[in-house]
């Protein structure tokens, strides 16, 4: 995983609440083995008619949006399902942070997990990212180190799990430092292995 | 001593390692895996020279795209690529695979209870949200992406931050005609989609405790649509007697003996939680949701809502939008939408108690003209049962489709589709725009529900029905 530490990018602000994974990436591109490749089905059902035309009225096919990297929405984003696919269609087609006043908890960890990075804010804030981003060319910096966000006229705070946030900075192997756990995994086993099937 | 409930006593038993500043690293005991969310993690143990740490607390099967046509034949190639990469990375690392043909296929959260994989006070994961299912055993049960399935077959173990923990207190009885899935719909319609963010919800009181085992992962499978980490219930003499004599259940005394410890994992009395919410289940009518998500909800005799009636702007909007998707009209009586499509199965109803409701509905009736109706049982287990008890004779009979076992329409993975702009009475759990067929518009009810539906063509107060026919 890349490390990420500060990023600069242009905000889409998508105007909807309980953005669900099924709007993200629908099932029918759930098929594939890789991990690569989901973003051309990102949002499709709401980018695309029943004949494959962009909709033209849909946030991410406005041209000033083509090149932003920074998604803005309302509550509970990502709710509905595990499927990871939804953070790789999304980092496949170029957002790199997800700001929102709320995710749903797996979607959250899914980011995390990619090198996404999900940052909860409050309402008020989002809100005035979403009007902005709808009327002008809003970039953002994000620091995830000083856990700072940054435009012009726009500064704040924004909390975030310390443990995520190292993971993040350092793009840690999950796994591999897991594994350095070795022995307490050993001696759970040990002690546990006659209660269990 | 400190008075413990249900979900602090099964964390705390599962704790390897904790420290500040970090999650807790805990052990899992059960992973089920499935075809969709596991290719990637196991290309990711190929590609770091990993293996899988206990193949045999891991067990899979084959259930989101698998065909429901007797013959099984998989014409889609991508989904064909998908089930194949499961059989060869199940054979490659030594995991029991309940394969298509096998007599235990089915869907994961039908076939992990059935077996008797699951069991009280276990950690169990799956990379699919619905394994809170699994919680209605008093187990501790939740869905993980596939970075952490991949975690999980590396080291058996996940980081997690302890959640915090939630009462949903039932009090009362449900009424004659009104099911685990009405209870389920009516608490997510009163207490939202995002309620149990950053919890784990236990369902108490008399109501939840007078459910069968069945009707338990019917209301605990849905705990993800009130936005739960997880959903359970303590275990009780129910829990003990379903799980008696199933396969990876313990035997004779060691049955006794973990019997015991099982009842002896739920709540203390005068246990404390994060937060408690209360809902009285006499006052709960059938269910029928008219929106894009599982709160959008009605009472089978109220009106489709007026969006202009929500009380803030946010909720307007998302009615507004739902309604329109819906194609439906505000003032409209629930009970005169029309129906075009009947889906009986996923894995909240379809199971055998599901089905015997269903039957008891469709008995000596006919499918409405018009209406195409499916009945998939979750597993081969309950179809074969279904089939002694004379149940598919019934659904045929009335002009059901009798399927093969799988997660069908309720995702549309496989060839089983709401065709655009159609109308179906699910018994599924979620009605989110597309979720089952691209311009499809669902509606979630009980299994007694779908098949009054699918007889008189628009939905029905299963009270009334069942007294008239
Ligand atoms: S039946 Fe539906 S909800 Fe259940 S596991 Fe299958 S796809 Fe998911």
């Amino acid at each position: 995983m890349h490390p990420f530490k500060t990023f600069e990018g242009r905000v889409c602000p998508l105007d909807r609440t309980n953005v669900d994974t099924d709007q993200i990436i629908p099932k029918q591109f759930l098929k594939r083995v890789e991990r690569k490749g989901f973003g051309s089905c990102l949002f499709y059902n709401w980018r695309f008619d029943e004949k494959g035309n962009k909709k033209k009225d849909f946030v991410l096919n406005k041209p000033e949006y083509a090149q932003s990297s920074i998604l803005v929405a309302r509550d509970n984003f990502g709710c509905g399902s595990s499927r990871e696919h939804a953070p790789w269609a999304l980092q496949d087609y170029g957002f790199r942070v997800i700001i929102a006043p709320s995710f749903a908890d797996i979607f959250y960890n899914n980011c995390q997990k990619n090198g996404i990075l999900a940052i909860r804010l409050d309402s008020p804030r989002v809100d005035e990212l979403i009007r902005r981003g709808a009327t002008e060319a809003l970039a953002l910096t994000v620091d995830l180190e000083q856990q700072k966000l940054s435009a012009p006229n726009f500064a704040e705070h924004f909390e975030i799990d310390p443990y995520q946030k190292e993971v993040l900075l350092k793009g840690l192997d999950e796994i591999a430092m897991t594994l350095t756990y070795e022995d307490e995994i050993v001696a759970y086993e040990k002690q546990h292995e006659a209660v269990v099937h | 001593m400190k008075r413990r409930n249900i979900i602090e006593k099964i964390w705390d038993q599962h704790l390897i390692h904790q420290e500040d500043g970090k999650p807790d690293l805990l052990y899992i005991d059960l992973h089920l895996v499935h075809e969709v969310t596991s290719p990637q993690a196991f290309e990711g143990l190929r590609m770091n020279h990993r293996t899988v740490r206990r193949p045999d607390r891991t067990f899979a099967t084959v259930d989101h795209n698998v065909p429901t046509s007797e013959n099984r034949e998989t014409k889609d190639a991508i989904s064909k690529i998908q089930i194949e990469t499961l059989q060869k990375n199940c054979k490659a690392f030594g995991i029991e695979l309940a394969d298509i043909y096998s007599p235990h296929q089915g869907i994961v959260h039908v076939i992990g209870p059935e077996l008797g994989l699951t069991q009280p006070g276990k950690t169990i994961v799956c990379g699919d949200s619905h394994t809170s299912t699994h919680g209605a055993f008093g187990a501790i049960a939740f869905g993980i992406g596939t970075s952490e399935v991949e975690h999980v077959l590396a080291t058996q173990t996940l980081w997690q931050k302890r959640p915090k923990t939630m009462q949903i207190k039932v009090n009362g009885n449900l009424g004659i005609g009104v099911g685990a899935k009405d209870l389920i719909l009516a608490i997510i319609a009163k207490y939202g989609i995002s309620v149990g963010t950053g919890h784990i919800v236990e369902y108490t009181g008399e109501a939840i405790h007078n459910l069968s085992m069945e009707e338990r992962m019917t209301v605990c499978n849905m705990s993800i649509e009130a936005g739960a980490k997880a959903g359970l219930i303590s275990p009780d003499q129910t829990t003990v007697n379903y799980l008696r004599g199933r396969r990876f259940a313990p035997k004779g005394a060691a049955f006794d003996q973990a019997a015991q410890n099982w009842l002896a994992l739920a709540s203390d009395d005068g246990a404390e939680y994060d937060r408690t919410l209360e809902i009285d289940a006499s006052e709960i009518q059938p269910q029928v949701t008219w929106g894009t998500n599982p709160s959008m909800g009605a009472s089978i005799n109220d009106l489709v809502p007026d969006p202009e009636s929500f009380d803030d702007e946010e909720k307007r909007q998302a009615a507004r939008k739902a309604i329109a998707y819906m194609d439906l009209k505000p003032g409209t009586p629930i009970h005169a939408i029309p129906i075009d499509v009947v889906f009986i199965g996923s894995c909240t109803n379809s199971r055998i108690g599901d089905l015997r409701q269903a039957a008891e509905v469709v008995r000596g009736n006919h499918v409405h003209e018009g209406v195409r109706a499916l009945i998939v049982p979750g597993s081969y287990q309950t179809k074969k049962q279904a089939e002694a008890e004379g149940l598919d004779q019934i659904f045929k009979e009335a002009g059901f489709e009798w399927r093969e076992p799988g997660c069908s329409m309720c995702l549309a993975m496989n060839d089983d589709i709401v065709p655009v702009g159609k109308r179906c009475a699910s018994t599924s759990n979620r009605n989110f725009e597309g979720r089952q067929g691209t311009g499809s518009r669902t509606h979630l009810v009980s299994p007694a529900m779908a098949a009054a539906a699918a007889i008189q063509g628009h939905f029905a107060d299963i009270r009334e029905f069942t007294a008239i026919h």
